[in-house]
């Protein structure tokens, strides 16, 4: 068994009074890759940071051993600290955009690694740099090293940062959120890059907030909540039998393992369809006050299909797009794209980015003029229309973007954000503040969020405060463009489960727009795959997503990590899938450890 | 090759807006001497006095005679040909004024920013997100800085160096006229610095670098400066317009030649070919250096080689 390359034993952080780590207890050996999972605020990039002695300013830090290659590291001065980072500990943050220096080549980069620890003679500085790229997978390396971050796709930007991470081969890389703004396929590759270090022998802390990312790769996991570590064990016991009620209102709330319909978050859900074996508690309590369940359809609403089996009736054409194409320089982001969305309907749509997804999504508002082809709403097209018949037009098709902040003013509070779209959806003045406050309650807040302001609302209630603002003018049909990319798992959960709430209640038709693959399955009742501004493939979401016909499509399914790959519950493992010749028994001797690791409690 | 041709586009139009400064200046210049009380001859001669032969050359060479369109047009066709005209206080040309007085102009305006940009440079780098009675103290002085004029500094600064230490002379020298004017330039240029370093030390390739076990120094002058640098040259105008403002009191204080005392004795005794010279001169300067940074830009953040 080998030694462990960082270890660390009851270790707090606190930022003056908040209290961001508490007794965590990790260790990390070689070939070994250890999983910190949470959501955020959870404590685990705070303890990853304090792994290479960045903790932040003005951090408290108490541990009741760290070691590093078996030194005691609490006894560390910053010199020795500044080795440890780069020659024995490799760090990888998220988006390489900007995690690397967006005004230096990227190739300057990977060589300031080098040149600072003196890893390599100065003459062949230049060329070990080279060495790394191709190492990491990079084609061109040449050419790719004197590219600048933004003129690097998303993919070998993130191979450059983790060049220059494992540049004088440090024994441990910590990965902090290293794939999480990467499209599904890069994802995969990078996953698979990941891996192979590891097999190389490097040992990998990976920290993440995806449980499917974890199960691709890691071998042991802790969860964590707000600063303390509550489950740990391997990776495929943890997930298969998770022991903790957070663990398992983690897993319920992945929105890919659940068909439409079941519910994702763990709240008290009077539609009946909240599975039976949850527990309370959980994730709710964590950060968001936990939503009201909307009241039912208000009487006398006017919508068209309305009422508890809206989905199921074939509803009316509420979107009918035609041919649509539009080209930004010359180059076509959208072509050749129809599809049509009833009432009451949810239509998914899925690609990477640049397949011309929000475009899509900008004709069909109204705010994009298309070259060709038309857009109707309700019957009557966008073509044509002066700016009062838009204005008109734009009441039976609402919006909710990803980051409601910026679609916010920040200095107006939630009732007048309201209240201009209930103006805007020609409610009369006298009406608007009951409006507001049913509309409040409809995404599961109440009146007293009536005079706050965005800045003071967290991303959830943001989200719902968005929801209410687009049903405001009693919207036939509302665009939601990656609506839940920007918040944690159970948040997440909650707002997808609102969004399917209100559209049973109000018979509102979705398009809905994702990069992840899980959401748009979970919310859609049909499909739209694009890649390069076309539709590749479509159809009804279980038929796409279980017997999918477009090699892209298939391609894509493939490259979504599973929990089901999770070390030793599956054969199909991101190693296996990786690489053929993985030594058979490369896993035991941690293996055997992880059972004596358990046996101690580190709380 | 997209990408040098939006930065070709962009200097185009960087040069078409430039025109029209330069056009505008010239324009405004005509018609202060069209608007100021008496008659356009008179006015040109301004105090001094002249003989008639010279007053019916100022007539012809003006085209006072003619239309004001004419004249207009006149004016603007003798500024193309990078004629300013004729001081009648001066007995010499415009240009030649100009010419002759803007070398130490130029020499005190490049010397205090020289001492502006490397003393600001040095403070933000080193104050930026330090402690906090760090930055008060450094905050204190700077507005202390910016509040103080040029001519209350500067005459502080004489008393000091050269009437009690006698460290520096009273008249011609560089390096006090230098420092009274920088004052206020190194007093907003450190804010303005450490805010940006302030942001880009949040940034999270600042992180990258640290983790590669870069020092804190290191990070700071070699990832974080070049990103505070943006916002600074947005100030350009700014700065420009203070130093050139600034020589005309500091060169006065100080008694030393320069445009300043050359625009403020014109002023005093409204040799108005002088003032409209000089008005051309700066605004002419002030488009070379906007451009100059434009340039600059570019050189600093490769993201807007591409950018369109």
């Amino acid at each position: 068994m080998s030694a462990p390359i960082v270890e660390v034993t009851d270790l707090h952080v606190a930022f003056g009074p908040v209290r961001a780590v508490r007794g965590v207890s990790l260790a990390v050996r070689p070939g070994e890759c250890v999983a910190l999972v949470g959501e955020s605020g959870s404590g685990k990039s705070v303890t990853a940071r304090t792994l290479i002695g960045l903790t932040g300013d003005g951090a408290e830090v108490r541990a009741a051993s760290l070691a590093i290659e078996g030194e005691d590291a609490t006894r560390f001065g910053e010199r020795r600290w500044r080795t440890i980072r780069g020659t024995g500990i490799g760090y990888v943050l998220q988006d390489a955009l900007v995690s690397l220096d967006p005004l230096r080549p990227v190739g300057k980069e990977i060589a300031e690694t080098l040149r600072l620890h003196r890893a390599v003679p100065r003459g062949t500085v230049a060329e070990r740099v080279v060495a790394l790229l191709r190492e990491v997978g990079v084609p061109e390396p040449e050419v790719r090293a004197a590219q600048y971050p933004h003129e690097l796709s998303g993919g070998l930007r993130q191979r450059a940062l983790i060049a220059s991470a494992i540049a004088c081969g440090p024994r441990l890389l910590i990965a902090d959120e290293p794939t999480t703004a990467l499209d599904v396929t890069v994802q995969a590759q990078i996953l698979r890059l990941l891996a192979e270090r590891k097999r190389a022998g490097t040992a990998v802390l990976l920290i993440s907030h995806d449980l499917a990312v974890v199960a691709e790769l890691a071998d042991r996991v802790l969860v964590m909540k707000e600063g303390e570590v509550v489950e740990e064990g391997p990776v495929a016991g943890v997930l298969r039998a998770p022991a903790h009620p957070y663990t398992r209102a983690l897993l319920d709330a992945i929105p890919a393992e659940h068909a439409k319909g079941t519910r994702l978050s763990r709240t008290a859900a009077g539609n009946g369809a909240a599975r039976p074996e949850s527990t309370a508690g959980g994730v709710d309590g964590a950060s968001e006050s936990p939503p009201r369940v909307p009241p039912g359809v208000t009487p006398g609403r006017a919508h068209a299909g309305s009422g508890t089996g809206a989905s199921a009736l074939p509803g009316e054409v509420v979107i009918r797009a035609r041919d649509l194409a539009k080209a930004f320089g010359g180059r076509p982001a959208v072509a050749g794209v129809s599809f049509e969305l009833r009432a009451g309907e949810t239509l998914g749509v899925v690609g990477e980015s640049g397949s011309g997804k929000t475009t899509t999504a900008r004709l069909v508002l109204g705010l994009l003029e298309p070259d060709a082809g038309e857009v109707e709403i309700d019957g009557r097209p966008w073509r044509g229309l002066g700016a009062a018949e838009r204005r008109e037009l734009r009441r039976h098709i609402q919006v909710v973007y990803q980051d409601p902040l910026s679609s916010f003013d920040p200095r107006f509070t939630v009732r007048r954000v309201l209240d201009e779209a209930l103006a805007v959806g020609g409610e009369p003045r006298a009406a608007r503040r009951d409006r507001a406050v049913e509309l409040l309650e409809q995404v599961g807040l109440d009146a007293g969020f009536l005079e706050r302001r965005p800045r003071h609302l967290s991303g959830g209630q943001r989200q719902r405060v968005a929801v209410a603002r687009a049903l405001a003018p009693r919207p036939r049909v509302i665009v939601c463009d990656e609506p839940v990319s920007a918040l944690d798992v159970s948040i997440q959960a909650q707002v997808l489960d609102l969004l399917a709430d209100l559209q049973a209640s109000l018979g509102v038709a979705y398009l809905f727009i994702s990069h992840h693959l899980g959401v748009i399955h979970h919310v859609s009742d049909r499909v739209l795959v694009m890649k390069d501004g076309r539709i590749v493939e479509s159809g009804d979401v279980r038929r796409v997503f279980t017997a999918p016909q477009d090699p892209y499509t298939k391609e894509l399914l493939a490259a979504v990590p599973r929990l089901e790959h999770a070390h030793g519950s599956s054969p199909h493992s991101a190693d296996d899938r990786a690489s053929d010749h993985r030594a058979p028994d490369h896993r035991a001797p941690a293996r055997a450890h992880d059972r004596a690791y358990e046996q101690e409690p580190s709380r | 090759m997209t990408a040098r041709r939006t930065v070709a586009g962009r200097i185009a139009a960087r040069l078409g807006t430039s025109l029209l400064v330069l056009w505008g200046a010239v324009t405004v210049a005509f018609a202060a001497l069209h608007l100021t009380p008496g008659d356009v001859a008179d006015v040109l001669i301004g105090d001094s006095t002249v003989t008639p032969e010279v007053r019916a050359q100022i007539v012809r060479e003006y085209g006072l005679d003619r239309p004001v369109p004419v004249q207009y047009l006149t004016y603007l066709g003798r500024v193309l040909h990078g004629d300013l005209g004729r001081s009648y206080q001066l007995h010499e040309s415009v240009g030649e004024a100009i010419g002759s007085q803007i070398g130490p102009s130029i020499q005190l305006a490049l010397t205090a920013f020289a001492l502006a940009a490397t003393v600001s440079v040095t403070v933000a780098t080193l104050t930026a997100k330090r402690r906090r009675w760090v930055r008060g103290l450094f905050s204190g002085l700077e507005l202390v800085g910016v509040s103080v004029p040029s001519f209350w500094a500067g005459i502080l600064l004489l008393t000091l160096f050269s009437f009690t230490l006698g460290l520096f002379p009273v008249t011609g020298g560089l390096a006090l006229p230098a420092v009274a004017l920088a004052v206020p330039v190194i007093a907003v240029l450190t804010q303005v610095l450490r805010e940006g370093l302030e942001i880009a030390l949040d940034e999270p390739f600042v992180l990258t670098a640290r983790s590669r076990g870069m020092g804190d120094l290191a990070v700071r002058v070699r990832h974080a400066l070049r990103h505070a640098l943006l916002p600074t040259v947005t100030l350009a105008g700014w700065l420009v317009g203070v130093l050139f403002g600034g020589a005309v009191i500091v060169e006065q204080v100080f008694s030393r030649p320069g445009i300043g005392r050359l625009t403020l004795a014109a002023v005093a005794g409204k040799d108005l070919p002088v003032v409209m010279g000089v008005v051309l001169v700066s605004a002419a300067l002030y488009v070379v250096v906007n451009i100059l940074l434009d340039v600059l830009y570019v050189v600093i953040d490769p993201r807007l080689r591409s950018a369109s």
